[in-house]
């Protein structure tokens, strides 16, 4: 019973409001011989593995740390580039550090707008007539449940598939977004929600969830 | 329970296959502009998925229901890409599909030679297998029946 994210996505789209809950951290660290076994891809700004994945590295992962120094973008914090230092076989062993890239606020925002139209479209390529947008898309890792009020505002959850209730729990922070946010005096629609009563109770609901279940909300 | 209908995909987006039961509304647009935004969706959903899921993703994305229908969704290693639009009630549809394309696309399709691999099927053989294995499913129960 693990809820991953709460997001929030106004009328027109945009992101207003994001709480991440428990998103798991996937790190790996591993002693590394010369030549590398992984296929690294060196882009200005990450290095991430492109084929071979093993021991809990996986493609996609990205460079954190060599030998426990952080790594920015390409470069080591000493200003030495990621690549030379590979290529450098007196420098091994080395100690690299891979994870699992985490979001930036930036990519959220632009998740955010993606799922609009992907939600217009479920709707007009539906084969029965005066059909919803998506109100639960399902992967192996996760389900997002959405609820669009009737003022067009979103409302969704990341959660583990096994998840129940989130239906419920959505309407529960509809509630709250109507009473912290929407009447807060200094907040104006459409923009970001930065309101503290809104986080608090936010959190002491997830809190609750995870501790009670669905009939405790 | 009933099925909508079902598209078959290449990894190129061509459309291979599409057919329909119990379709009530049409999209409004030509089936080949609909064949692209459906393929643009799913690849966008793909990426969007292959983003927002807080773990390493191994099949990704498997489903997502509306208030009115469910679409289904199977891609094999290859690349070809299954749809299959059903209500939302259906059950054990990845299962379904999985068979689907060992027993009737790989069967009449791959094995026939006259099909040229990336353009659309047109055998009559497999459009009456694939029929009759949808017809026979138990997802398949006309909703007038």
């Amino acid at each position: 019973m693990v809820i991953h994210g709460v997001y929030i996505v106004s009328k027109s789209g945009g992101l207003i409001f994001n709480h991440d809950h428990s998103i798991p951290r996937i790190e790996t660290e591993k002693v590394f011989n010369y030549p590398i076994d992984l296929k690294l891809d060196y882009d200005p700004k990450k290095v991430s593995v492109a084929f071979g994945q093993k021991d809990g590295i996986t493609v996609g992962h990205v460079l954190n740390s060599i030998n426990g120094m952080p790594v920015n973008g390409s470069t080591l914090e000493d200003g030495r580039n990621v690549k030379e230092v590979f290529e450098n076989a007196n420098e091994f062993p080395l100690t690299l550090k891979f994870a699992r890239p985490k979001m930036t606020t930036n990519e959220k925002i632009f998740l955010a707008s993606m799922f609009y139209p992907l939600f217009a479209i479920a709707s007009q390529l539906s084969p029965e007539p005066k059909s919803s947008g998506i109100e639960i898309l399902e992967a192996d890792t996760f389900k997002l449940q959405c609820f669009q009020t009737l003022t067009g505002v979103k409302f969704m959850v990341v959660a583990e598939t096994t998840q129940a209730g989130v239906d419920v729990l959505l309407r529960r922070i509809y509630e709250l977004y109507a009473d912290y946010v929407l009447k807060n005096p200094f907040y104006s629609l459409e923009m970001p929600i930065r309101c503290e009563l809104f986080d608090t109770n936010l959190q002491a609901l997830l809190e609750q969830m995870e501790k009670g279940g669905v009939t405790t909300i | 329970m009933t099925i909508h209908n079902l598209y078959i995909f290449d990894k190129f987006g061509t459309l291979l296959y599409y057919a329909e039961w119990n379709r009530i509304k049409q999209s409004g647009i030509t089936r080949e502009e609909e064949a692209k935004l459906m393929y643009g969706m799913l690849f966008s959903i793909k990426s969007f998925v292959n983003r927002i899921s807080p773990t390493d993703p191994k099949e990704g994305f498997l489903f997502y229901k509306t208030n009115k229908y469910a679409l289904h969704y199977l891609e094999t290693a290859s690349g070809l890409r299954f749809v299959l639009n059903t209500d939302t009630s259906a059950v054990s549809v990845k299962e379904f599909l999985q068979q689907y394309y060992a027993k009737v696309w790989v069967e009449y399709v791959v094995k026939n030679p006259l099909w040229v691999p990336g353009t659309p099927v047109t055998s009559d053989l497999f459009k009456q297998k694939s029929d009759q294995y949808i017809r026979q499913s138990s997802l398949f129960a006309s909703k007038s029946a």
